[in-house]
């Protein structure tokens, strides 16, 4: 094999290779750093540490809350309230109610949602269930916690805020053992 | 002159087109044959629309330019002596065909973007209805209202298999549709509980994936009552022609009555759930249930389709003890495709189904398992 | 090698294993023409089980589940097995002969690439005699259907999948190395066939695109066997991202699919012209743009998954612009046959209805770029419409173009001209009535991938049915005319073959001997 040959194939192998490990372990990453800037899909960002408290009384907006489960999710899932009207940086809480209906000890994870799309950077969350996994026992029943504030610079357009979270199970990947529930 | 050529062609196009319409005609209206409905909600309005201005943009452009060729096909021909010329290029023409094109894109795009702002204007709604794809049905939830039920395909197994004859709303019919009020904005927040469906309701331009995990939300606001027909249209499984999409628009006074009579069975259905149903009643119902929801994978005659699902007929959980038998249609599998029903049956037709599976097609248990043991089972857990 | 390839009178032993064994780039082009041609008509028996379902509402002849296996494995054969060999085919024959190579820069590589292919294809294939049956999830295979939801077979298909990936990889860098280092002294890159450009730039799409598709299987292929979750919202993941991913490489498949098209249609069109391909360099530059704004655009296929509004935006417009450059290869092609002295021999014919009708599928696609209308157009029998009207009259008729044009200089007999017509007439009418009706029944309403519907579409499914076995039959007849050629046809022996052809190629002799340009020609 001719020498520039051998050049051209390793560098194009070189590049096939780069591609392969840029669809893997690139992308995926760049996509979650999109969704989060952009609110793409509507996700929320972690953990919120509020620093000041501004609260804007001259504006109301509703939140509303909705719940839902995915397949193979049997619990009751629910908010307790529908909607509340909240201003802009007023920190508020509230609850959903979760019952784990089967004989089986199991794991929930929450995945949230934030419509419309351009709100999903300006809704903070200081305490959150989605944070955890939340392990209930066979029949348990639990009220699992919420504490939001609304940015103060949420856009003028956005009325109405909504979250919404699914319930998925993931006993089967957790690492937390059922022994440790009981 | 040249606007009176050009009416003069849309007409003669218009009576092609009719001609065609005659020879492909069956019951429905012309246009929705050939074309994009027009819809009732302003978003399909302006769907139709810049579907139109494309369409004539792109036939205006294609005929000059297959007329060109047409014209060069004839007139350039070695039969009638046609001598080839040597040039092959020509800077300013090329230049020409690069710019004007470009130019009529960024007209095309004003238009092109004011739709789609429309699309995405999905505040300050009056009604919100959350909307969830199944494996294969839909689900309708009217948030704040306690109002939620499934929507699944009507039709029968067996005027799909053609041992009876099709009806005339043959897969366009559910058995419950989603009821809205007229002149109403209602938003829709749509998601999806196993694999990716998409709601779609051409007539009111709107069509949303429907991932599970994610919500996203469109909108509609008819003045129009009446029925609309919707489809799937995200592959999801075997079931994907089979989970049609029916919205009945109805005025504010109707729509109320609805409601409130829909919120008053729920009741009357809550407190009835005790009623001890006979054998032969639960088979009925059973095998209506079995049809409906069970059939699509485990087959009508029980025998499932063998290496994808299981058949029911002399199975183990069948014949075994029920609450097994409960376990499995309540809670799913996981990792199957069997899912949970908990939520997507109501507590009779799990009774009834349960019954049904475990004394037909020669399955002969012989017990009875009655509404009120789901629900037991159900609370016992 | 001084007595040539072995033939069937050297005895079965030796001739097979010449074709096992060979590095000869005409064997192997002929071995991926054949190939790509039985992947063609298995591709098509499916599409035709597809049709014969669809022609009248309910279930006739096969259960949902083995619809979807259909449409899914009729997506995957042709894309995969059909249109790309094919066109992998040609530039094996073709390519060094076009620039005066003696052979493919990596002869070894070569026969590798290609004799995995039926392997790949034999576990795509055998899926559906296993347990489970086969990919039921479309040729997109979107996540969790996919994933969670698929049946236990999809590790074969995801095997599958990395060897068409892997020969791809190597058909392309073969063919990069081969252009950018094999080309005859004198031969610069401006001067080089159309087709060898097109080739060129879809080699380094292939090379990029083809490990991103690797990457979706593998992320799937971890996701279903070893617990991550890069598609799975339950822990952390999306399965969005999946469809950003697999649009990231089938956008440019798309473009890896009709550049050779485009390729060989400029060398057919200025043959029968008997005059110069017009624009030559705007040719090149437009294929170039089309490939690179081929990366920018993939989440048009995606405008109903809920993106915000700015990403809407972007990739329409985007969008859009794609149609500047491909406006600009159809001028050109329209051109160079204006003023020209045209005949209409069978290669020509089907260059032309190529010309036309994906024009005609360019107008469609311009029409779904536009986000609001698309809301309306997505998932229906309006985009099956579409990509035909530019995958079959695109790549398939030109690919049927190439193989008349190119017959008579491999084999050294020339094709039945009436045979070629009829066949011709057959396929283009036929293939009107079958995707020309797909255009209403999406516009009225019906969802792609559909095993079944409602009687509002009873009509015009007919129709398409009807089409379709016209279509299939030309494809027989297709058949008949090559075999026959082979072995019957008229023999040729001057070098030019056509009239107005003019290329390296055409300077050997006819049929092309088995080693050709062993001393490189001197190109002015």
């Amino acid at each position: 094999m001719q020498t520039s040959h051998r050049t051209l194939l390793a560098k194009l192998l070189a590049l096939a290779v780069a591609m392969f490990l840029f669809a893997v372990f690139v992308l995926p990453p760049l996509y979650d750093l999109f969704c989060e800037i952009t609110g793409i899909g509507g996700r929320t960002d972690g953990k919120y540490e509020a620093v000041e408290v501004r609260v804007d009384t001259s504006r109301q907006v509703e939140v509303q809350f909705v719940a839902a489960n995915n397949a193979e999710m049997p619990w009751e899932f629910y908010p307790m309230e529908y909607s509340v009207v909240v201003h802009p940086g007023e920190s508020r809480a509230v609850n959903f109610f979760a019952h784990n209906t089967t004989g089986e000890n199991m794991v929930a994870q929450a995945i949230p949602n934030v419509l419309p799309n351009n709100a999903a950077d300006y809704f903070h969350k200081t305490a959150c269930f989605c944070f955890d996994n939340q392990p209930l026992a066979a029949g348990e029943q639990a009220e699992l916690g919420l504490v939001f504030i609304l940015d103060p610079d949420l856009p003028d357009s956005v009325n109405t805020v909504t979250l919404s979270y699914t319930l998925f199970d993931i006993t089967d990947r957790t690492a937390l053992s059922i022994s440790q529930i009981q | 002159m040249l606007k009176r050529a050009q009416a003069l062609f849309l007409r003669s196009l218009g009576a092609v087109l009719a001609l065609v319409y005659v020879g492909g005609a069956n019951s429905e209206s012309a246009a929705s044959q050939l074309n994009m409905p027009q819809g009732v909600t302003e978003v399909s309005q302006a769907a139709y629309d810049i579907h139109m201005i494309m369409m004539w943009i792109c036939t205006v452009i294609g005929i000059a330019v297959f007329g060109f060729m047409f014209y060069v096909m004839y007139a350039h021909r070695k039969s009638r002596g046609a001598v080839a010329e040597n040039f092959h290029e020509n800077v300013l023409v090329e230049l020409l065909w690069t710019i004007v094109p470009a130019i009529i894109l960024i007209v095309m795009a004003i238009p092109a973007t004011s739709a789609l702002l429309k699309v995405y204007d999905t505040e300050n709604a009056d009604i919100d209805i959350k909307v969830t794809g199944y494996q294969w049905k839909w689900q309708y939830e009217y948030l704040g209202e306690d109002v939620k039920f499934m929507s699944e395909l009507r039709t029968p197994q067996d005027e799909i298999y053609g041992r009876e004859p099709k009806g005339e709303h043959y897969l366009r019919e559910v058995t419950e549709p989603l009821v809205l009020p007229a002149g109403k904005k209602v938003r829709f927040l749509i998601t999806g509980n196993d694999v990716i469906h998409s709601w779609w309701v051409p007539d009111f331009g709107v069509k949303r994936d429907a991932v599970p995990g994610l919500f996203t939300s469109a909108w509609a606001k008819t003045d129009k009552p009446g029925t609309y027909v919707g489809e799937c249209t995200e592959l999801c499984g075997s079931g994907h022609a089979f989970m049609p999409v029916v919205v009945e628009v109805k005025e504010q006074a109707e729509y109320d009555q609805w409601l409130a009579d829909k919120k008053a069975a729920a009741a009357e259905y809550a407190s009835t759930i005790g009623k001890q149903w006979t054998f032969d009643e639960l088979m009925v119902k059973g095998e209506e249930v079995y049809n409906r929801s069970c059939a699509g994978c485990h087959a009508v005659n029980g025998e499932g389709i063998p290496g994808v699902f299981p058949a029911l007929k002399n199975s183990v959980i069948a014949l075994g003890p029920v609450v097994e038998h409960l376990r499995v249609v309540v809670d799913g599998i996981p990792g199957t495709a069997m899912q949970s029903f908990a939520d997507q049956l109501s507590e009779v037709d799990i009774a009834a189904v349960i019954h049904y599976e475990r004394n037909a097609w020669g399955n002969d248990v012989g017990d009875i398992t009655q509404p009120i043991d789901v629900l037991n089972y159900k609370q016992a857990k | 090698m001084a007595h040539g390839p072995a033939t069937l009178a050297d005895g079965w032993v030796k001739y097979i294993s010449r074709w096992v064994f060979t590095t000869n780039h005409k064997d192997i082009g002929t071995l991926y023409l054949w190939f790509s041609f039985a992947m063609f008509i298995l591709g098509g028996s499916f599409a035709m089980i597809i049709r014969a379902e669809l022609f009248q509402p309910g279930m006739q002849l096969i259960k949902p589940e083995f619809f979807n296996q259909m449409t899914t494995m009729h997506g995957l054969v042709m894309v995969f097995g059909a249109i790309m060999p094919a066109f992998v085919g040609l530039a094996n024959w073709l390519i060094p002969m076009m620039i005066g190579a003696p052979d493919m820069a990596l002869p070894r590589m070569n026969n590798l690439s290609f004799w995995i292919l039926p392997f790949a294809f034999a576990i795509l294939v055998a899926t559906l005699f296993m347990e489970g049956g086969g990919p039921n999830f479309g040729w997109t295979f979107y996540a969790p259907l996919s994933t969670t939801y698929a049946p236990d077979t999809v590790n074969y298909f995801i095997f599958g999948v990395h060897i068409m990936g892997a020969s791809s990889i190597m058909g392309s860098i073969n063919i990069i190395a081969t252009v950018m280092n094999m080309r005859a002294p004198g031969m610069t890159y401006m001067k080089m066939p159309m087709f060898v450009w097109t080739w060129l730039i879809t080699a380094f799409l292939l090379v990029a695109v083809m490990p991103v598709l690797a990457g979706a299987v593998t992320m799937m292929l971890t996701d279903i066997n070893f617990g991550t979750s890069f598609f799975d919202a339950a822990g952390g993941g999306d399965p969005v991202l999946f469809q950003h991913i697999f649009w990231f490489f089938g956008h440019p498949e798309v473009y890896i699919i009709i550049l050779p098209a485009f390729g060989v249609v400029s060398q057919i069109i200025p043959t029968f012209s008997r005059k110069p391909l017009f624009g030559y360099s705007s040719m090149v530059y437009a294929t170039a743009s089309i490939a690179f704004m081929s990366f920018i655009v993939w989440a048009h296929h995606m405008f109903t998954v809920g993106m915000p509004i700015a990403g809407e935006l972007y990739f329409m417009y985007a969008t859009m612009l794609i149609a500047v450059p491909t406006g600009v290869k159809v001028f050109n092609w329209i051109t160079t046959m204006y003023k020209g002295s045209l005949t209409f021999e069978t290669p020509m014919l089907f260059s032309i209805a190529f010309v036309i009708l994906f024009t005609f599928g360019g107008f469609t696609g311009l029409m779904l770029s536009i986000a609001a209308a698309d809301i309306q157009y997505h998932d229906t029998y309006f985009v099956v419409a579409h990509f035909h009207y530019v995958m079959v009259a695109g790549a398939v008729f030109s690919g049927t173009a190439a193989v008349y044009y190119w017959l008579p200089k491999w084999c050294g007999k020339m094709y039945d001209e009436t045979m070629g017509k009829v066949q011709f007439w057959i396929a283009f009418i036929g293939f009107n009535i079958t995707f020309m009706p797909q255009h209403f029944l999406g516009l009225a309403g019906m969802p792609r991938r559909y095993a079944d519907y409602g009687l509002q579409f009873a009509d015009w499914n007919m129709v398409s049915s009807i089409g379709a076995f016209m279509y299939g039959a030309a494809q027989i007849l297709f058949l008949f005319n090559v075999v026959r050629t082979i072995t019957h046809g008229k023999p040729v022996d001057k070098p030019e073959v056509w009239e107005g052809a003019e290329g390296l190629e055409w300077t050997v002799p006819t049929p092309a001997p088995y080693h050709t340009f062993e001393k490189p020609p001197q190109v002015k």
